[in-house]
Parts: structure tokens; C-alpha cells; sequence
């Protein structure tokens, strides 16, 4: 249900995703005669993204944004739901089918330290994905290369993972995730743990890589500042769902779900000059767990503008060209204005 | 921040044995394990060469001597050289324990790698055998399992592997399993490897060092189960000079010379802290995070 | 707000003057801290800004006596309400921990003790330095108000909850209540909502606004988030290999930042007016302590640096109100390029 349904250009479709964890106790509690408890961490998704573009996902920790780029990546299991890759249905995909597959869909991890076989040199590590897949001789790069796209000193190339800093680890996670020519990219939260310079390295990189090497880029984050320096469209999740998604800018300008306006309240004023004046409307509490979320619409209990019609789930729907969100009340929230 | 930047140094892993073995002999508890270890090995290897006596002769006049210029530990009950049948037994000791604690190894490493990364029932079903096993004293177990078994060298090498298997199918899991939810395993998955080269090349390293650290932990554990089983009847048979042989032998007089006993368990002390030592400090310098480059850190 | 209506002259609450702490590692001496100066007056919030490895994290061990074993202070002093923090005996410091500086560090789990109820450990904070045993029913009633300030709710029957037990949020509240709980005058606050999502940095952030604002809390806030010191602080330090290497009005160290390293951390936050371009980058990285250089430690990632910079040490000038540590700026450096003043004043950002 999402804007840019079925369009031949979409090079991942999601088609009601779902990722539900049962709890390990399941077989006890039908015994007694309940329904096992779920962790519903991805509770019915539809996306699309096209060729080529950038897309941000963003949600507090809790939001499912995670699982979603895991699953599509079917790094997490789909439950539900089907994940198609260039119009091809791969949720059922198994063994050496879908190992083929693998190259073209690559994962920047969080943790750039923890994301690196700890006993492998960086020379190892960058040659590992063509062990792993027999890429005969002229199809590979070399490390220099390798290190090279990524903006690195070819010196590294025999030093283990923890004699690196966290901004060159990330990279090496980046060199190999590029290392098999991938067409698609899922970065989960890329500059997680790095400072400001390193951080707007790796951002120059990656912008820089995308036209270089055709990527298209889903972006898991929670840095809206990262959103509006890179993202092409915006989808903001909440409970396993998304909440309201379109292009960025339409998004970030003239939000139409109360979570989104809600988080862009949070970010910090980059400006001095404009907090004076500015009464951050602050989220209050935190996110239900997934495992029961409230009834209704998932968000009401957070929410200043809830009312008696939010006791419905409110259905994702277009508030503008290719501007969607779930939320009854949504074109009384753009009508509310901008945040500051 | 990195008070001190991380020189250069090789991790022991893939640069070999020596400099570890360098690392290791650098500390004081490290070369004294090490020498204990070495020692034993010499002895094992050319003790029928260089002991005194044979250590089988009888020579009952002489019997239940104390030590003196030809009889360095004295004689036991039957005449026969202490100190030959100590440095004998030595080879016997570590024919049992060696190949004992290396088969419980590779059974437990199995074992555990099937457990850890497949989870699930086969994980319960293995957790189940292993308590069951680890739920008797060994020296009872290893005692039925005689019983059943006949007591001869080779059962006593079965009896002690498998009592001692689930030793190591514990830690091996317990490593597994922390591993199998690290980040990089999740990584190499989503670069689409395959479990075995998973397991293969990016675990098995990592589980495996605490694993000689066992090795060398339980080796003297062993030793002393073989002792035991010898002392009751049920492992080596007299004469062929065990440990646990010369103890059941030497406590029929102990009274009268307790030198017999004495000094086995004398062998048997020095054994288990060279061991021990050794296993200690191996765990110590094995890890190329926590030994040669190490970085204070403060800040983040 | 505090920003304008400040009295300028009020007596400062904490004068670090000329820090100097050395770590000896492995038969070496490195300079982890090198003429650390910073004032902070009563009430007033402090950035202290930096990338990892600046020395942010030894400044706070240092300042609350909490150096580790090869960590020493070999320079300078940090007068406390006029008392010298060094010259105090350990018993002495232990004392002001708590009652007089506090902390509230970046994880607040692995700084909760999970064995025991949050009850118990906030009992023995007020414990620790009551002379007399506080009356129990007492001390309860002040943890609880305490709690309940937080934000935590229903404090009272979550006494005796244990820290897992607490999501994320809460736990940095808890934090930040037992920091409180002795009402000290100086907080320090390391990182605390670096862990932390958007909207409970938000909360987190207005939290430590309001209680400033009623106690009058000093708060020395050390983080690498430009955007959160933008919301929060009055004043800034910007710290580079051990240095301070500026020193500011928040609103005159965005819109008119001196140091080179300050303009380029500036430039560097990804926003949507750099959108489809690079981002400017800082080339090279933070030399290590054992490698830092005779002169200026950011000469060699500076688009600015002539051979002065790499021979001689920057001194700490003042220029209009803010204090820099950049040849730039000294007459006496012998730069060949000298900023002026005024000149600076001309890169002020255009306000919408």
C-alpha cells in the first residue's frame, strides 16, 4: 500500500512483512491453553524501494527498524509476508539458490568492531566474501583496491581488527560488503559510536560510493540530522509498523504523523540562537513493548492529539503525492504546522 | 583514548607456537609450568635408559629401605627401586592421560560446536547426557564403566575420555553460544557463508584456545583418576609401576616406610602444578586482546 | 535563561588552571591532559566538546580524584570554591565526591550495581556521607522525592525493583537522581544521553535544563554532540588531544568559531544545507599521546599551518571574549597569515 506500488523500477518490494519471535516457553503455554506471547517485532510492512535511491528508516530502539533491514536481508525470519529482490520472490529461497543471490545484497553492520571475525587480518577479512563464493581470480579486487575505495592506507592491510579505530573498522565492514558488487545496501545506524569527523566521513563515502558504484541504500537510523543529509524518502516506524513514510523533505517539512513531529521535537536545536524561543514538545514516556502493544492505534497512548477515533487502527493512506502515514487525524497535523 | 598505541605485535594465533611459547617463558609461574611439563616428557620418553634400575628386579633383602646412596628414594616392599618405578610410571601416567584428555577433547569440542551453533532439542538432548554423565563422581562412574569394560590400559583410556568429555562440551557451548549471537557471525552470514565455513573458520578458532587451556588443566586431573582406579584394582595391574600401582602398594607398609607414598604424592603434586601453571598462564597470553598490544583505555 | 541575564562577575564555582595530567605506560610519560583551562561560574551549563581520545574522560577522573593508579596530576591546579582539589588529602576528596561534585557517567547499567534494589543503593549514597545515621523514614522520603523529580513513576513501590528491571531511560534517571541526591553544586555529566534515542535525550536533556534551573547546578557536560551542547549550554570548551583549544559563549562559538579544528568539527555536522555534497572532512586523525607533536597537536590536520605551528606551542589568547589556543590569533606567533579579530567576525553565519 505504499506509493510507489508495483512500480517495475523497485529493485526490494515488501509485501506485509511480518517477524514475529514466539516465546521459547510456547509449547508450555498451549499447554495451559493460551496463545503463546509474540514478540511482534515487524508487524505487517509494505515498501518499496527503487533503483538507486536512499531510504532512511527511523523509529526509536523498539521501533522494529532493525528486524525490517535484517529481514529483508532475510538475516531475521519473515513470519509473513513476502520480500521480493529485482521482482523476484526470495522469502522462500533456500541453500544454494539463494547463496547466489547473496552478493548482490550486502549489510553495513552496527557495531564496526564486533562486525569483524576477530582472528582474521584486514587482508583476510577483505577476501573472505570471494572464499566464501569462489569468485574466480579476474572477477576479484585486491585488497589495495578494496582499501583504496574506501578511502584507506593500504598499511592496514596487515593489522588485526582491534588495532583499528572505529571509523577504519566501519570501513572494512564497507570494503566488504562492496567487495562482490552489490546492487543493494542495508546500513544499519553507520555512524553509530564514531566521532562527528568520522562519522561525516563515512557519510561523505557513502554519497560518494553511491554514484560510483550504482548502490541503492536502505538506511536504518535514528539520526534524523544523518536523514536530512542523505535520504531521498523517509519511512518512520513505530511498533513494528510504519507510521508514515514519503519523500524526505515532504516529510521532515510537513510531517503528518503526531510520532514523526514528536521526533523532530526531539532533535537538538542545531542553532543556538533558536532555542530561546522554542518549547520543545517533548515525547513523553517510552515505547510499549512489542510484545503487547496497546489496541487501537499503537501510538494514541504517547499521543497530545489522540482522540476517540484513534481506538481504530488507522490505515496508511495519502496525505500527498507519494506522501503517506497511518493516522486519522493526519491533515490536522500538517495543518498544525511545521516544527519549529 | 588509546593511552598506548598498539605496537605492532603478532598475535599468537596465526604467527605459530614460538612466540607464545617466548610469552609463556617470560613469566616466572609460565617457565616453571613449562619446565615441570618438559621434564615430565623426558622422562616419559628415555626413562628405561637412564633409570638406576629396572624397577621389576625383587630384591627382598632390601626390602623397605630408606633413601641412601643406592637406593636414591629407597626400596618398597618387594625390594624394588623407588626411584626407577616412579620415573617409570611417569610413561605410564602419560599413556593413559595424553591420548585420555585428548579423545574427551575432540568428543567434547564435537559435541559442543553441535550443541552451541545448532541450539534447539539436539542442544537440550546433548545438555541432558552431559549432566547425566557429569551427575556421578567420576572415579564411580569410571568404576562402573570398568566394571563393565574389563580393566586393561585401553578401557582405562575410554573409561577417562568419556568421563572427562563433558568438561569440555561445556565450555566448548558456553563459547558457542556467545559467539553465535556476535556480530560477526551475523556478518559472515549476510556475506552468505555457509555454516561449516562458519563454524570452520570463524568459531572453531575462537573456542578452541580454551581448549588447550583444559588440556593442560585436566591432564593432571587424569593422572590422578588413573591412580585412584589403580589404587582400587580396577586400572593398570601390578607389577607394571603406575602411580596408583606404587600407592596401593607403598600404603600396605606405610607405616613402617612411608617413603613409597611420600613420594608419589610428592610426583603427583609437582605434576599438577606444573599443569596447572601451565594451563593458567596459557590462558593468560593466548588472547591477542588481552596479552602484547594492550591499550589503556579511558575515554568511550 | 541565563544565556544574557547572567551576571558576569559572579565568583567562579570551579577554576581549572593549567591542568597537566601524565600517564606513565610502559616506562613512558604521556601527556594526557597538557594546560587545561576552564572556568565555570554557579549555575551555568559548560560543553565540553571533543572527539574520542581528547582527554574529555581524564579531565573528570581528574577533577573527582579518580585517576587511575599510572595516572598523575603533574601540573597546574583546579580550585573548588577557592580550595585547591589537589591539595586535599584522599579522606577530604571522598567527602566532596557526592555532597559537593558529582557524576552521572555514559552506561548507566554497568554503573548500577545489578545485585542490589535501587532503594538500597541510593541509601547508601546518602549513608556514605551523613555523619549521623540519617533517619531511616527520612532518608526514604528524600530518595523517593528525589526519584519522583526524575520522572520516575511510582517511585516509592519501585524502590525495591533492581536495575534490570528499569528500561534505559529510566536508568539514566536513576542515575542522574542519585547524583542529585546530595545536592551537589557540580555535576558532571559524561556522555549521558549518547546512548540514548532521540526523544529520551530530549527528556533527558530538558531534565537536567529544569533541575539547573531550580538548584542552580553547575553542570560540566561533556559529549561530541554539537547539536546537544547547541540545545543546552551557556559556554563551550572545545578539547583536542589534551587541550583546550577554545573557549566560548555558545552562541558566539557557533556562529564565529576561531580555532580551525572548532570550524571544521562545525562544518561537519550532516545537514540538509550540505545535502548532495561532501561533507567537509577533517584529513588525518587525532595523533595518539605518544605521538604528539612540539607544537600545535591539530598542525598537522590544519588547512592553516605554517612551520611555526609545528615548532612552537599555541598560547591560550584572549580574542573578543573568547579564548583560543591558535597562532592565528597571537600577534607574537609570527603566523604570516594573523587573523584579526574583526576579520573572524566577518564569517558570522547569515541569520534566517
Amino acid at each position: 500500500m505504499t506509493n510507489d506500488h508495483d512500480r517495475p523500477d523497485a529493485i526490494v518490494s515488501v509485501r506485509g512483512l511480518r517477524t514475529h519471535y514466539v516465546d521459547r516457553q510456547w509449547w508450555f503455554q498451549r499447554l495451559r491453553g493460551r496463545q503463546p506471547a509474540a514478540v511482534r517485532a515487524v508487524d505487517g510492512v509494505d515498501l518499496d524501494i527503487r533503483r538507486g535511491e536512499v531510504v532512511c528508516l527511523v523509529g526509536e530502539s523498539g521501533s522494529g527498524k532493525t528486524t525490517l533491514g535484517r529481514a529483508i536481508l532475510r538475516l531475521a525470519p519473515a513470519t509473513h509476508g513476502q520480500i521480493f529482490f529485482e521482482g523476484r520472490d526470495i522469502t522462500g529461497l533456500r541453500g544454494a539458490e539463494f547463496r547466489r543471490l547473496r552478493p548482490k545484497m550486502q549489510m553495513i553492520f552496527q557495531d564496526p568492531h564486533g562486525s569483524l571475525s576477530p582472528r582474521l587480518r584486514v587482508s583476510d577479512l577483505l577476501t573472505e566474501p570471494y572464499r566464501i563464493h569462489d569468485v574466480p581470480a579476474d572477477q576479484r579486487y585486491s585488497v589495495a583496491e578494496l582499501l583504496e575505495m574506501v578511502e584507506l592506507s593500504a598499511t592496514l592491510a596487515e593489522k588485526y581488527p582491534h588495532e583499528l579505530s572505529g571509523g577504519q573498522a566501519r570501513r572494512i565492514g564497507i570494503a566488504r560488503a562492496l567487495s562482490l558488487h552489490p546492487d543493494f545496501l542495508v546500513a544499519d545506524e553507520p555512524t553509530a559510536g564514531l566521532d562527528v569527523s568520522a562519522a561525516a566521513k563515512i557519510l561523505s563515502l557513502m554519497r560518494s560510493l553511491r554514484a560510483s558504484h550504482g548502490l541503492t541504500y536502505l538506511v536504518i537510523t535514528h539520526n534524523l540530522r544523518i536523514v536530512d543529509y542523505l535520504a531521498d524518502r523517509l519511512a518512520v516506524m513505530y511498533l513494528g509498523r510504519v507510521a508514515e513514510i514519503g519523500p524526505a523533505e515532504q516529510v521532515l517539512d510537513a510531517p503528518a504523523h503526531p510520532y514523526t513531529r514528536a521526533l523532530l521535537d526531539s532533535v537538538s536545536e542545531p542553532d543556538p540562537h533558536r532555542r530561546q524561543g522554542r518549547r520543545r514538545l517533548l515525547l513523553p514516556g517510552e515505547i510499549p513493548s512489542p510484545k503487547n502493544p496497546p489496541s487501537g492505534c499503537s501510538f494514541h497512548p504517547r499521543c497530545r492529539f489522540a482522540e476517540a477515533v484513534c481506538r481504530e487502527v488507522p490505515p496508511l493512506a495519502e496525505v500527498d503525492s507519494r506522501h503517506l502515514a497511518s493516522c486519522h487525524l493526519s491533515s490536522k497535523i500538517r495543518a498544525a504546522g511545521t516544527p519549529v | 583514548m588509546t593511552i598506548a598505541p598498539a605496537p605492532d605485535r603478532v598475535p599468537p594465533t596465526s604467527a605459530g607456537l614460538r612466540p607464545l611459547l617466548g610469552r609463556l617463558v617470560r613469566r616466572p609461574a609460565g617457565a616453571f609450568g613449562v619446565a615441570v611439563v618438559a621434564a615430565l616428557l623426558l622422562v616419559a620418553v628415555f626413562a628405561p635408559h637412564v633409570v638406576p634400575y629396572d624397577g621389576a628386579t625383587q630384591d627382598i633383602p632390601n626390602r623397605l629401605q630408606g633413601p641412601s646412596g643406592s637406593h636414591l628414594l629407597g626400596t618398597d616392599g618387594l625390594g624394588r627401586d623407588l626411584l626407577s618405578r616412579i620415573l617409570l610410571g611417569v610413561r605410564i601416567e602419560l599413556a593413559v592421560a595424553l591420548p585420555a584428555v585428548c579423545t574427551s577433547l575432540v568428543l567434547g569440542l564435537l559435541l559442543g560446536l553441535v550443541a552451541g551453533y545448532r541450539g534447539g532439542w539436539v542442544d537440550n538432548a546433548v545438555v541432558v547426557f552431559m549432566d547425566t554423565i557429569q551427575a556421578f563422581p567420576s572415579v564411580v562412574l569410571a568404576l562402573v564403566l570398568v566394571a563393565v569394560l574389563g580393566p586393561s590400559l585401553t578401557n582405562l583410556v575410554i573409561v577417562v575420555a568419556i568421563t572427562f568429555a563433558p568438561q569440555s562440551a561445556r565450555v566448548t557451548r558456553a563459547s558457542v553460544l556467545a559467539l553465535r549471537q556476535s556480530p560477526f557471525i551475523e556478518a559472515e552470514r549476510a556475506l552468505g557463508a555457509g555454516t561449516l565455513r562458519i563454524i570452520g573458520v570463524h568459531v572453531l578458532p575462537n573456542v578452541i584456545a580454551p581448549l588447550f587451556i583444559l588440556l593442560a588443566m585436566n591432564i593432571p586431573s587424569a593422572i590422578t583418576v588413573e591412580a585412584g582406579l589403580s589404587f582400587l584394582g580396577m586400572g593398570v595391574q601390578p607389577p607394571t609401576p603406575s602411580w596408583g600401582v606404587i600407592l596401593s602398594e607403598g600404603f600396605a607398609d606405610v607405616y613402617e616406610a612411608p617413603w613409597a607414598v611420600l613420594w608419589t604424592a610428592l610426583a603427583l603434586v609437582l605434576t599438577t602444578i606444573g599443569f596447572t601453571t601451565l594451563g593458567e598462564t596459557l590462558r593468560d597470553v593466548s588472547d591477542p586482546r588481552l596479552s602484547g598490544a594492550k591499550g589503556l583505555r579511558y575515554d568511550r | 535563561m541565563t544565556d544574557d541575564g547572567r551576571i558576569k562577575n559572579d565568583p567562579y564555582l570551579l577554576e581549572v588552571d593549567g591542568l597537566d595530567v601524565t600517564y606513565h605506560s610502559q616506562g613512558r610519560a604521556l601527556a594526557a591532559l597538557q594546560d587545561v583551562t576552564i572556568t565555570a561560574r554557579p549555575g551555568e551549563i559548560i560543553g565540553i566538546v571533543g572527539e574520542s581520545g581528547c582527554g574529555k574522560s581524564t579531565l573528570s577522573a581528574a577533577l573527582l580524584g579518580l585517576l587511575p593508579p599510572n595516572g598523575e596530576v603533574t601540573g597546574g591546579r583546579a580550585l573548588y570554591q577557592g580550595r585547591d582539589l589537589f591539595t586535599l588529602g584522599p579522606e577530604e576528596r571522598r567527602r566532596l565526591r557526592g555532597t559537593e561534585i558529582s557524576m552521572v557517567f555514559q552506561d548507566p547499567l554497568t554503573s548500577l550495581n545489578p545485585t542490589l534494589t535501587i532503594g538500597s543503593q541510593m541509601l547508601d549514597v546518602l549513608r556514605a556521607h551523613s555523619p549521623a545515621r540519617a533517619d531511616r523514614a527520612e532518608a526514604r522520603r528524600r530518595i523517593v522525592e528525589m526519584l519522583e523529580r526524575v520522572g520516575i513513576p511510582d517511585p516509592a513501590a519501585r524502590l525495591r525493583s533492581y536495575p534490570h528491571e528499569f528500561s534505559g531511560g529510566q536508568r539514566q534517571r536513576i542515575m542522574i537522581a542519585m547524583a542529585l541526591l546530595l545536592e551537589p553544586a557540580l555535576l558532571i555529566a559524561d556522555e549521558v544521553t549518547s546512548a540514548l534515542d532521540v526523544t529520551l535525550e530530549a527528556q533527558i536533556l530538558q531534565l537536567l535544563c529544569d533541575l539547573r534551573d531550580e538548584r542552580g547546578t553547575t553542570i560540566l557536560f561533556i559529549t561530541h554532540d554539537l547539536g546537544v551542547v547547541a540545545q543546552i549550554c551557556d559556554r563551550v570548551v572545545v578539547m583536542y588531544a589534551g587541550r583546550t583549544v577554545e573557549e566560548a559563549e555558545v552562541t558566539e562559538l557557533f556562529d564565529r568559531p576561531l580555532h580551525p579544528y572548532t570550524e571544521a568539527l562545525l562544518a561537519s555536522v550532516p545537514s540538509r544545507r550540505r545535502r548532495g555534497s561532501e561533507l567537509p572532512t577533517i584529513p588525518g586523525r587525532v595523533p595518539s599521546l605518544a605521538e604528539l607533536p612540539e607544537g600545535c597537536a591539530f598542525a598537522n590536520r590544519c588547512a592553516h599551518a605554517e612551520p611555526c605551528c609545528g615548532e612552537q606551542r599555541p598560547r591560550y589568547v584572549e580574542v573578543t571574549g573568547q579564548r583560543v589556543r591558535c597562532h592565528l590569533y597571537d600577534p607574537e606567533s609570527g603566523h604570516a597569515n594573523l587573523r584579526q579579530p574583526s576579520a573572524a567576525t566577518t564569517g558570522r553565519k547569515e541569520q534566517p
